[in-house]
């Protein structure tokens, strides 16, 4: 079995960047003040929005589910607080940048009635696969940036090997970003207890929880709070240096086991299953108070930010209101991003309101981020090169990307780009490398050039379309074998009971006969 | 609020090319001084023609090809190739040296190309190869070292010999000029004589010529400043330097006679110079870190190969510009493995 964090290893390339996480985590964690209108879009998750069950003009309490999942790509949305559903509108949204979508509008009303919960303390006593079910109803999506539906990664591949190490992400390498440590400070118990309720959903044995080194007390809290809950015997807590990107997904596998995931495969192909701190604090919210999934932490903070924190917000409420929680701008802003400073996502607008995977506001002045310049051509430095964490050839991609050479592209294997922005972000010539390469990626998978992991998908679902349908074929044979048979089980029956009827009725007739016939 | 809305990254940038040039120039700065104190101030004129004609080449071909000046000009790349340009060529040369030399540069290696970042060629090797192609005369009337010079002539005679021709009263060519010791090495060992025996000449130091090894040290102190800026990788020049001794040593120990010793190659001639800033250029060099190991390797066998064989006695701008043309396919040769294949 795969050893995860006894030894720890490196990954190529990455970043030593400044962190400023000290700066939000100078302020208490506060709830954010209820705002008036919440702005809650369909999907805030990777995938098709769930079955709208609301009307506009309908009261709902809070928690109460305003959508619902018909599969496990689908992600439920609850009500963050009691009140009116307005309507539908499209709003602004931070996904795809610029862009607007169906929102649900709900105006609160201040009263915090909840809708009828279901809390169950008693977790360790139900089937995994109703765990599975509870998270799936409680809105459960990955809460570290990519809200993929925790449904779906719970439940898992049934083709491959089962799970042994749940790997809680607790480092988190963008700088300024806070709101994980926050959290572990804040609610040590809740990241173990959550662990332990995930780990019993996926069956796994073990739970590392990888932190960076240099978040000082974290550690010990933790370790604290597993002792307290009763997981010390389950759970590890194992400090990663802080390179960026050590917190994605595969960097951390790699950097916990010297393992890689498979290009076309997944972490369970290692026994493995990542997801983040928020996510397992979350998951316990939602299976031992019955609470969905309707808040998450924010952090606020930036150089332009007049007091950077972290807030508890729900879901729902726009940017602006947490930036004014937060004491509100201080002098010009030049970029307002979603996210971290590596990877956040440009926000063209402030009413963007908070979805499950937001993880932090950053707000940066002109002097903090990088002013439109000339691009120069690529020097060929290999500057790029030296910091790909998936040692991937960046400046020979971007070369092939701009001549579109397709081909080219892919056999470089395009696809395993991370987006990370390590390169870009120590190029020279200042070329935006991570734009080529989404540009690019959308090209090829419009001309059906898919990444090995679609690939892999697309087998595994046909694969089990097929078998499937053997299978239904199969049963169908099988009924209408059965079916046949209790045919003509019937038919003799029937013969057999024509008979014995002509029979009885040989016997009984003329009595009734006679009896018809008694005058 | 008016935001800007890029993509990521959002943090400013951490360098930039006329950055990375500036460094270059100054890394240079230790090996120029180390030139002037041991030949006199020719290089600076040289430097300066070679710059002056650089520069105006570049501004002509960019206004030729429709191209914004100041970002091209202010990158530095053109200084660059017109210092390390006049580093390789003898200090009092004539003037047109450097115009024909940075046309070959600027205009054909480089602008014709594409300009910056599309040249396949070490632009300041091709005008150096085509300038000893065309004028080995010219090229190879070096000066002697002070140690070993009368008088180095002054800062106006210098001038004057460079920019007429005519040399100080009282002195021609023979008087102060002299054979380098690469130039040495190789006609004696040609005479037949012994390596020991050519190295008894007054113009070689301790590891490689007078004067000349000591630039060369120099040389090496801005390389290493370099490397410590991260401005190159460690891969081409300790390439290059282990492939001389790795090559040299076993040679000269087998026919010490006939092949001289690994620092004798190091310390003569434009190897260290090469090393650090020629076989460095990143544009028409390797981009794979292995690849860069390969392009230093094939630099440092066919410098030696040309010296020992060929017909000129310094092979680095040659090599340099040999493995210039195997870069590509070394790059596509020497692809990382991506994570997870």
């Amino acid at each position: 079995m795969l050893e995860v964090g006894h030894r720890l290893f490196r990954f190529p390339g990455g970043l030593k960047l400044e962190h400023h996480k000290r700066e939000s985590l100078v302020e208490p964690l506060l709830r954010l003040p209820l705002p008036e209108h919440l702005y809650l879009p369909l999907v805030q998750h990777q995938g098709p929005a769930g079955q709208l069950l609301v009307t506009p003009g309908q009261t709902v309490l809070k928690g109460q589910p305003l959508s619902r999942a018909r599969s496990d790509r689908e992600v439920p949305i609850h009500a963050p607080s009691s009140g009116r559903v307005v309507g539908q509108r499209r709003w602004p949204v931070s996904w795809p940048p610029g862009s607007e979508a169906d929102c649900i509008v709900l105006e609160t009303d201040a009263e915090e009635h909840w809708i009828e919960r279901h809390p169950r303390p008693d977790w360790a006593a139900i089937e995994p696969t109703e765990l599975i079910e509870m998270l799936r109803a409680g809105g459960l999506a990955g809460l570290g940036g990519a809200m993929f539906p925790t449904a779906a990664k719970l439940r898992g591949d049934w083709e491959a090997p089962g799970i042994h190490t749940l790997i809680l992400n607790g480092s988190e390498c963008e700088p300024w970003i806070s709101c994980d440590e926050s959290l572990m400070r804040g609610r040590p118990e809740a990241v173990i207890e959550g662990g332990l309720i995930l780990a019993r959903a996926l069956g796994a044995d073990e739970i590392v929880i990888g932190i960076e080194d240099l978040m000082g007390g974290v550690g010990r809290t933790l370790e604290r709070a597993a002792a307290e809950v009763g997981g010390a015997r389950q759970v590890r807590v194992v400090r990663v240096a802080r390179i960026y990107p050590e917190g994605g997904e595969r960097q951390l596998i790699q950097v916990l086991t010297g393992a890689e995931v498979p290009h076309d495969g997944l972490p369970q192909d290692l026994g493995l299953a990542c997801l983040n701190v928020a996510t397992a604090a979350t998951a316990r919210d939602i299976i031992v108070e019955g609470k969905p999934l309707i808040e998450r932490i924010v952090t606020v903070t930036g150089p332009a930010i007049t007091r950077p924190r972290n807030v508890i917000a729900p879901l729902g409420a726009s940017l602006s209101e947490l930036i004014a929680f937060a004491g509100g701008l201080k002098g010009p802003v030049e970029r307002l991003v979603l996210g971290g400073p590596m990877s956040g996502l440009p926000l063209t607008s402030d009413r963007i309101p908070v979805i499950k995977g937001s993880n932090c506001v950053l707000a940066l002045g002109p002097d903090d981020t990088r002013r439109s310049q000339p691009e120069m051509p690529c020097i060929n430095c290999g500057e790029c090169v030296r910091v790909c964490p998936a040692s991937l050839l960046p400046q020979q991609l971007f070369l092939a990307a701009r001549t579109e050479d397709h081909d080219e592209t892919a056999a470089l294997h395009l696809f395993d780009c991370i987006e990370c922005g390590c390169c870009a972000q120590v190029c020279p010539s200042h070329i935006p490398l991570v734009d080529w390469y989404r540009h690019e990626k959308g090209l090829l998978r419009e001309r059906g050039i898919e990444d090995g992991r679609a690939n892999r998908a697309r087998a595994r679902f046909e694969a089990r379309e097929h078998r499937l349908a053997a299978r239904e074929d199969q049963r169908r044979r099988k009924r209408e074998a059965r079916e046949q048979r209790l045919i003509q089980q019937a038919a003799a029956k029937s013969e057999v009971q024509a008979a014995l009827e002509r029979v009885r009725a040989r016997t009984d007739g003329p009595e009734d006969e006679q009896g018809d016939r008694t005058p | 609020m008016r935001l800007t809305v890029a993509g990521a990254p959002h943090l400013p940038p951490i360098s930039t090319v006329s950055g990375v040039m500036r460094q270059v120039l100054y890394a240079l700065l230790p090996g120029v001084l180390g030139h002037v104190w041991f030949f006199g101030p020719g290089i600076l004129i040289q430097i300066a023609l070679a710059v002056g004609f650089a520069l105006s080449f570049e501004t002509l071909m960019l206004k030729a090809r429709g191209k914004p000046l100041q970002p091209f000009i202010g990158d530095y790349s053109a200084v660059v190739t017109g210092v390390l340009f006049a580093l390789c060529i003898p200090p009092l040369a004539p003037w047109w040296i450097s115009l024909v030399g940075m046309l070959f540069a600027i205009v054909i290696a480089k602008q014709l190309y594409g300009g910056l970042g599309y040249n396949l060629f070490n632009p300041a090797m091709v005008g150096f190869a085509a300038v000893i192609v065309a004028f080995p005369l010219e090229l190879s009337q070096w000066l002697a070292p002070r140690s070993l010079s009368p008088g180095l002539p002054g800062l106006a005679e210098t001038l004057q010999a460079i920019l007429s021709g005519a040399l100080p009263a009282g002195s021609n060519w023979d008087a102060i000029s002299q054979a380098t010791p690469l130039d040495a090495l190789k006609i004696g060992v040609a005479e037949n004589r012994l390596v020991s025996e050519i190295r008894s000449s007054p113009i070689f130091g301790d590891f490689g010529g007078q004067g000349w090894e000591w630039i060369a040290n120099l040389y090496a102190v801005g390389g290493l400043w370099l490397l410590y800026r991260r401005v190159i990788s460690w891969h081409v020049p300790a390439a290059i330097l282990v492939t001389v001794i790795a090559v040299s040593t076993p040679m000269w120990l087998l026919g010490p006679d006939t092949n001289p010793s690994a620092p004798q190659h190091i310390f003569s001639g434009a190897l260290v110079l090469a090393a650090f800033f020629i076989a460095t250029d990143p544009v028409s060099g390797c981009s794979t870190m292995k690849g860069r190991l390969l392009f230093g390797i094939g630099v440092a066998i066919l410098t030696l190969a040309i010296r020992r064989f060929g017909g000129y006695p310094d092979g680095v701008a040659f090599a340099v510009l040999l493995m210039n043309m195997a870069a590509p396919l070394i790059d596509r040769l020497t692809r990382p493995r991506t994570y997870g294949h």
